[in-house]
Order: structure tokens, then C-alpha cells, then sequence
């Protein structure tokens, strides 16, 4: 596919094409996201709505049919889209606009480094657990920006929570991937996964990394300013938060952006901890289960098992929503500080002792 | 013109530029946000020098945390404009002084025999920059290193220490109270005969 391109684009100079080739394999990655970010916020309703005894969405569907509901993102997206956008009175305009972009940006950016499958990935660079980390960092200005150039105390508040929420997690959330370059010993995803490749599901890193594991998606929980971490939006005590002034397509992009930094903080827990794109089966199955037709491709190694995990993890994000109750704003601060940073401290060392050991079948020395 | 060549000088610019705006703009949170774009050029110029590692660290660092705690501060902060710029002329000569120094060193290296940037060595793209600077970090500089990390604690145990204050009369919450309450302690079952009907 991508020989192809280059050589209809032959024509052009050799920098341009590389250029015109990344940028398509952005579109290929980009696009199937938002249509499962639009699909999230659907699967949310319906879930949620099934957990509390309600329906959920069922009325709009494709050509006249209702289709359980399936068109309803597709209407709330053009609804939004047709929206006035409203700025406030002396409020910064251009921070104002600028804001729901800093927070979808890096969200989407992340994806480059994240691999697919074996081959499936943007750019495969060293640092890539560095990058996600300082990229995903840099999504906290996004709220903070919202919250100042609104104008309104309640945004400013919303602000303030999410940006000593995000700060304090961010330790504990780093610890935790600490743990994870520790074991796998790089800092390329490509090779985390393949550090988890050997006997199966008991070769992935979840099982000597349990308590980071546990950390790190609660971390990412209150990272994305989901429930029961929500403070930032806290709507039945500041009505919405850091975006209470924002309408139309800059509130949609804000939603986007909630929903892009869940699916990556699942792709990411199931690429360091479940092993991506690893069948749960590879290497304790005999071969030739793989060989059968069709089914054996289904339970070999490949990017519907990376797809597949991530689902787990979505799936949690929307549970957690459904049964918690908020944190109130010193009990997250002290699970952060207090409670975290200690366990993932502590796990390190306990980690450093195993790997020195050659705790096998994770450490076993090649 | 290479594809390198168009952002480095893209990037040089906008370092510049939102350098320059930190000192100019009046609102001091404006200023903040210009400092973490002049960061952010920054780390994209690194990059071009091949030094990736110190690229990323520096936007983790200095963009994901140092600046959110920055900016933190200045939006609670009432800062009144006015008295800050009538101090501007005083503060003038100090910072003429400092702006010289500064860039009489730069000129003094970057005008010298040039041995400083003619050995710069390029690498495949394998080479892991991030193995090779810990391997150096944690070998040849060990001892350095531990110091400069011991400094450090220090200095977050000395700034913890001068701001916290004892209060005793503070209603805060056990937290190992309210974890071990047992049902007994909250709720009390009344025993109560049915309502008769009349």
C-alpha cells in the first residue's frame, strides 16, 4: 500500500512524499479513533443505561430503521455541530478556542508510538514510554486554559482541581511505568510487548507488576477526569467545570477529548500490561491449533486481541462511572500521595529484588 | 532547503519569538503560557540535535509538571500590572548587565575554533540515546549523580519542613476512624410495633 503511494507520488521531491505518507498513516490511525470515540460515548448510554435498568438510546438508527439506537452518535454529533459557539464576555478569545485543542491533541499524538500489531505501528522510536508520558502531559494545559479563559469562577475552580489532580497522579501514574521499563528493559512498546511473549497470559507483565497495574489504570482513571475522579467537572457542585462556558463544536471537541484519552489510557495498559497484540493462548496451545483454518488465525497472536483488551479496559472506565460515587477533593489527594507513590515505591524495590533474581518465567535470564 | 532545515528555522523562531513575548506581554499568565511555548520549541530544536531523551524529559518536566504548578500560582495570584511595570526602569541596568554577560559568552563560544560543534557525531537511527545516557549516568558519573540526587531530597525535605505548621484545633478526618466504623456505631435498629388500624 504505501509503495504504492510513493510511487504515484514519484513526481514530487523525495522529502514532500515522505511527508504526504505520514500524513495518510495519521488519517488511517485518526479516523477509526474518532468513529470509536463517537461509538463510546453510545456504548456508555447503553451499558450505563442497562446497569441502572433503562434502555439507553434506541430511537434514531439508519434509513428509517431504529437499529437499537446505533445512529444516535452520528445525530449528537451534527446537533453539536450546528451549535452557536458562545464566548464569553472579556473572556480570552483565542486561549478560549484554543483550549479544547490542547487537551485532544496530545490525546490523539500518543498514537504514534503505540503498536498495533507486530509490524502496525506510526514510529517506532527508543523513548516511546518517555514520549507518551511527556506528550499525555501536556494535555493538563487544555483544562487549565478552559478554566482561566472562560472568564467565570466556576471554570477557574474546575481548573484548579484537575491541575493538582493530574500533577499529583502523574507521579504515581510515571512509578508505575517505572515498573514496567524496569522489567521489560527498554523504552520501546514494541519491545514491552515482545518481553511478554512465552508461556501464554501467565507471561504478561499484570502478574509480577499487580500492584502497578492496579495504580496505573486508577491513576489513568483520574488522569482522563473520569468518575469517581471527577472533581474537575463536579457538575452537581460546579456545574460542569473547567468547560461550563463552552457550547457547540468547542464543547464537542472537549467531549472528544475525554473519550480519546480513556481509549488511550486502555491501548496503553493493555500494551504494558497485557501484552498488546499477544494471544492469551500463544506458547501454551500445541502449534497446530493455530493451524486450523480461520479459527487458528483467531486465536494466534494479532491486533484483534490488542482490540479486544482495550475493550476490557473501556469497559471498566464505564463500570467504575456506573457504581462509584465521587471522591471528595482531600480523599483523592490522599489516595494519590498518601496511598500510591508509597505502594508503587515499595513495588519497585520488591521488583528490582526479583529481576535480580531471575524470577522466572518473567526474569528467567536468556 | 531540506525538511530539516524548514523546522529548525520554523522552531528557532517561535523560540524566539515566544522568549521575547514572556518579557513583554502584560498579563502575567499570558507570559506563563509563552514560557511553556518557548519550552515546548525548545525540546522540538533538541530534537534536531539528536538529543531525544533530553527533548522529552524537558517537556515532561518542565511543560507537564514544573509550569502547571507555575501557572498554578500566577492564576491565583491578583497581580496588579500597574506597580509592576513602574519597577521596570529601576531593574533596568541589572538586567542590561546580566543580557551582556550573557551574551558575551555566547559569542566568546560560539566564535572560538569551533571545536565544539565540528566533533558532533550523527547516528543511525538505533542508536539509543536514552541506554547511552544512563549507561554514562550510572557508571562514570555514578557519584555525581547520587550527590546531585541527595541534594535534591534535601532540598524537597527542607521545603516540606518550612511550610508545614502544626495546627492542632483543624477538624480534619481520620482516615483509619472512618475505614474501621463498624455498622453499630452509625445505625441504630429501633424495635417498633406495626401502626394498628383504627
Amino acid at each position: 500500500m504505501i509503495e504504492w503511494i510513493t510511487s504515484v507520488l514519484s513526481f514530487l521531491p523525495s522529502e514532500l512524499v515522505t511527508v504526504i505518507t505520514i500524513l495518510i498513516k495519521i488519517v488511517v490511525i485518526v479516523l477509526p479513533l474518532m468513529i470509536a470515540v463517537a461509538y463510546l460515548t453510545y456504548a456508555e448510554r447503553k451499558i450505563i443505561g442497562a446497569m441502572q435498568v433503562r434502555i439507553g438510546p434506541n430511537r434514531v438508527g439508519f434509513f428509517g430503521f431504529r437499529m437499537f439506537g446505533l445512529g444516535q452518535p452520528i445525530a449528537d454529533a451534527l446537533k453539536l455541530m450546528l451549535k452557536e459557539i458562545v464566548i464569553p464576555n472579556n473572556a480570552s478569545k483565542f486561549l478560549f478556542l484554543l483550549a479544547p485543542l490542547l487537551l485532544i491533541g496530545p490525546a490523539l499524538a500518543a498514537w504514534a508510538v503505540i503498536p498495533f500489531d507486530a509490524q502496525l505501528v506510526l514510529a517506532d522510536i527508543n523513548a516511546g514510554l518517555l514520549y507518551v508520558l511527556a506528550v499525555t502531559s501536556i494535555g493538563v494545559y487544555g483544562v487549565i486554559i478552559a478554566g482561566w479563559s472562560s472568564n467565570s469562577k466556576y471554570a477557574l475552580l474546575g481548573a484548579m482541581r484537575s491541575a493538582a489532580q493530574i500533577v499529583s497522579y502523574e507521579i504515581a501514574m510515571g512509578f508505575a511505568l517505572v515498573g514496567v521499563l524496569m522489567a521489560a528493559g527498554s523504552l520501546n512498546f514494541g519491545e514491552i510487548v515482545r518481553g511478554q511473549e512465552g508461556y501464554g497470559f501467565a507471561s504478561w507483565y499484570m502478574w509480577p507488576l499487580l500492584p502497578l497495574f492496579v495504580v496505573y489504570f486508577i491513576s489513568g482513571v483520574a488522569e482522563t477526569n473520569r468518575a469517581p475522579f471527577d472533581v474537575a467537572e463536579g457538575e452537581s457542585e460546579i456545574v460542569a467545570g473547567f468547560h461550563v462556558e463552552y457550547s457547540g463544536m468547542p464543547f464537542a471537541v472537549f467531549f472528544l477529548a475525554e473519550y480519546a484519552n480513556m481509549i488511550l489510557i486502555s491501548g496503553l495498559a493493555s500494551v504494558m500490561f497485557l501484552g498488546g497484540w499477544l494471544s492469551p493462548i500463544a506458547g501454551l496451545a500445541p502449534d497446530s491449533v493455530f493451524e486450523i483454518p480461520l479459527l487458528g488465525l483467531l486465536l494466534g497472536n494479532g491486533i484483534h486481541w490488542f482490540f479486544a483488551k482495550m475493550a476490557v479496559f473501556l469497559f471498566f472506565f464505564l463500570w467504575l462511572r456506573a457504581t462509584f460515587p465521587r471522591y471528595r477533593y482531600d480523599q483523592i489527594m490522599r489516595l494519590g500521595w498518601k496511598v500510591f507513590i508509597p505502594i508503587t515505591i515499595f513495588w519497585l524495590l520488591v521488583l528490582g529484588i526479583a529481576i535480580l533474581a531471575g524470577l522466572p518465567p518473567w526474569f528467567a535470564a536468556t | 532547503m531540506g525538511f530539516e532545515k524548514i523546522i529548525f528555522y520554523l522552531f528557532s523562531a517561535l523560540l524566539i519569538m515566544s522568549a521575547s513575548m514572556v518579557i513583554t506581554v502584560r498579563n502575567p499568565v499570558k507570559a506563563a503560557l509563552f514560557l511553556v511555548l518557548s519550552f515546548f520549541a525548545c525540546a522540538v530544536v533538541w530534537l534536531l540535535m539528536e538529543a531525544e531523551f533530553l527533548a522529552i524529559v524537558l517537556v515532561l518536566v518542565y511543560v507537564g509538571a514544573v509550569m502547571v504548578l507555575f501557572l498554578f500560582v500566577v492564576m491565583m495570584l491578583d497581580i496588579n500590572i500597574e506597580r509592576l511595570r513602574a519597577g521596570f526602569i529601576s531593574y533596568l541596568p541589572v538586567g542590561i548587565v546580566v543580557a551582556l554577560m550573557m551574551a558575551g559568552m555566547l559569542i566568546w563560544i560560539v566564535s572560538g575554533d569551533g571545536s565544539a560543534f565540528n566533533n558532533s557525531v550523527t547516528h543511525n537511527a538505533d542508536y539509543s540515546n536514552t541506554r547511552e545516557l544512563g549507561r554514562v549516568l550510572y557508571t562514570d558519573f555514578l557519584y555525581s549523580f547520587e550527590i546531585a540526587a541527595v541534594i535534591l531530597l534535601v532540598a524537597i525535605i527542607a521545603a516540606i519542613s518550612l511550610t508545614l505548621r502544626r495546627r492542632p484545633n483543624t477538624k480534619h478526618q481520620k482516615i483509619e476512624n472512618q475505614i474501621a466504623v463498624k455498622r453499630n456505631e452509625r445505625v441504630r435498629m429501633v424495635k417498633m410495633k406495626a401502626e394498628e388500624k383504627k
